[in-house]
């Protein structure tokens, strides 16, 4: 039997299909919160604590409950260590836990709309310091590929969401990153959110600095073989963003 | 050695100074890693986070690539093409279904043979012992702050390197150069990355921390193995310096400037005369 978090020989808890979920918790943990301190007195045999989640109430949520199936977020306990890693959490108006939370308790569409999933920066701190192994960034990537397909991209937000449509965009027509087409495409893209002239030209000043240290290419490099980058796009469902 | 290259978009864009260090670097070394024909962009984080099933297929396509060209190993120099390429590899591993899917969407197999490496592997692979007979001027008076971001050493189930806390590859290779790497805190946090354009204040808050805690503790330039790290604390530095009214001049060094100098070579032959924030004289 795999070890499971802190060595403990429980397996790693599990979580049945039906409407009302039985989360099984491995007793040895030791949590360090008040609120968990009833589990910590816990004799060494396993403690079931049945937990009754809503049942998702439409097809995106089924979608998204199968994507989010890898990242393990049912085991969630809410210890915060995520939270208390994540260098925008400060910053945002869910933290890590609150978004993991909200999915436990069926609010996805509140996950979804959260500033949080579109101001992380993917640097994998949560992640990789669960206790419980959820993966909290592939969370975060998840409730954003559904979140975009929905349009529910929270409107504080469609700045950082305009530049990863153009990044995209701009691989699928070259095969390699053009960076001034990038800047040209997500600067017009964000414009209307952005609403202000400056911000169009807040980089141009940049380009002769590039210039001097031979790292600016009006030209990007492409491909040759572009039509199989259009197929890869195409068979992965991607088509043009927005 | 043969090493297949995978330079990524951005030692092809404007962290070109980057491939120039590299080249130079492993050069003197002996080693001539060869770019795979026709690489495509491995996705980033714009494929992670709009289509799941995209940031698999685009990897994977380069992996498929480089194996079809008779290589057995991969040098990716870029953090986050790095992560992209050995998770790719790690998920289709775990799930003969996903391989013959993805196979199927990039027309072309990745058998999972290929070994991907970042370039503090590369080194490990020269052997440290093998480099410091061929260091010519020992750096006694650099003081680097050793910095490895998020994707070096993250997430550690993927990439398989170092500690993901209190990593020490980096200081190995310095106090193996003669350098005095200090000990300071945000090591393994991240600058904002990809962040750049899209919330630019992210960048410049999270990289001024990085910047201050180095001083703090007595660096007196950063090193790093990252092309997005370098542009956020080189290239940004002077607006932080600007937005917090406060003067860093910390010289952002690749790691292959770094042993590049050890070794004989100038700043000019490595492109180090490219960066922003001057050498001091």
């Amino acid at each position: 039997m795999a070890l499971g978090p802190y060595g403990s020989r429980h397996p790693r808890p599990l979580v049945s299909l039906s409407p009302v979920r039985t989360i099984t918790i491995g007793s040895r943990v030791v949590f360090s919160t008040a609120c968990c301190l009833a589990l910590a007195f816990a004799t060494p045999t396993e403690t079931t604590v049945p937990v009754e989640l809503p049942a998702p109430e439409n097809a995106s949520c089924n979608v998204l409950t199968k994507i989010l199936a890898p990242t393990h977020w049912t085991d969630c306990y809410q210890c915060g260590k995520c939270t208390a890693g994540c260098p925008v959490a400060a910053a945002v108006d869910m933290t890590p836990n609150q978004v993991v939370r909200a999915l436990q308790l069926g609010n996805f569409e509140i996950a979804m709309a959260s500033d949080t999933i579109w101001a992380c920066v993917s640097c994998q701190t949560c992640s990789t310091r669960c206790p419980q192994s959820v993966d909290c960034a592939g969370i975060m990537d998840a409730l954003r590929e559904v979140s975009l397909e929905r349009g529910l991209a929270s409107p504080a937000q469609k700045t950082v969401v305009a530049f990863q449509q153009a990044f995209l965009n701009n691989i699928r027509r070259n095969g390699r990153l053009d960076e001034i087409e990038l800047i040209a495409e997500f600067k017009l893209r964000a414009l209307p959110s952005e609403r202000n002239l400056g911000f169009l030209f807040k980089d141009a000043s940049l380009a002769p600095q590039l210039q001097m240290r031979r790292k600016l290419h009006l030209r990007g490099e492409k491909v040759k073989d572009r039509p199989i980058v259009r197929r890869i796009f195409e068979r992965c469902g991607d088509g043009k963003h927005g | 050695m043969k090493l297949a290259y995978y330079p990524g978009c951005a030692l092809h864009g404007s962290s070109n100074d980057y491939e120039q260090s590299l080249r130079a670097c492993l050069g003197k070394l002996e080693v001539e890693p060869q770019e795979i024909k026709e690489w495509i962009c491995c996705g980033a984080t714009a494929a992670h986070a709009l289509n799941h099933k995209l940031s698999i297929a685009l990897p994977a396509r380069n992996l498929a690539l480089a194996e079809q060209q008779g290589f057995e190993d991969m040098l990716a120099p870029c953090p986050m093409c790095s992560m992209q390429l050995l998770k790719a590899a790690k998920l289709m591993d775990e799930d003969a279904g996903l391989r013959r899917e993805i196979s199927s969407v990039i027309e072309v197999e990745a058998s999972g043979r290929l070994q991907v490496l970042n370039l503090i592997q590369v080194f490990q692979r020269i052997g440290l012992d093998r480099i410091k007979p061929a260091v010519k001027k020992p750096l006694a008076d650099l003081k680097p702050a050793c910095y490895y971001g998020c994707l070096l050493t993250r997430p550690p189930d993927v990439v398989k390197f170092d500690d993901p806390e209190q990593p020490s590859s980096m200081e190995a290779i310095m106090a193996m150069l003669g350098a005095k790497p200090v000990d300071w805190n945000y090591r393994t946090e991240c600058c904002g990355a990809g962040m750049t354009m899209a919330k630019e204040a992210t960048v410049l808050e999270l990289s001024q921390r990085i910047l201050a805690d180095a001083r703090e503790h007595g660096a007196n330039c950063l090193v790093t193995a990252c092309p997005m790290c370098h542009v956020n604390l080189d290239m940004k530095q002077g607006d932080i310096e600007q937005r917090y009214g406060t003067r860093f001049g910390l010289p952002i060094y690749y790691l292959t400037d770094v042993v590049g100098l050890a070794l004989g070579l100038s700043s000019e032959e490595l492109g180090i005369d490219r960066h922003f924030v001057k050498q001091p004289q």
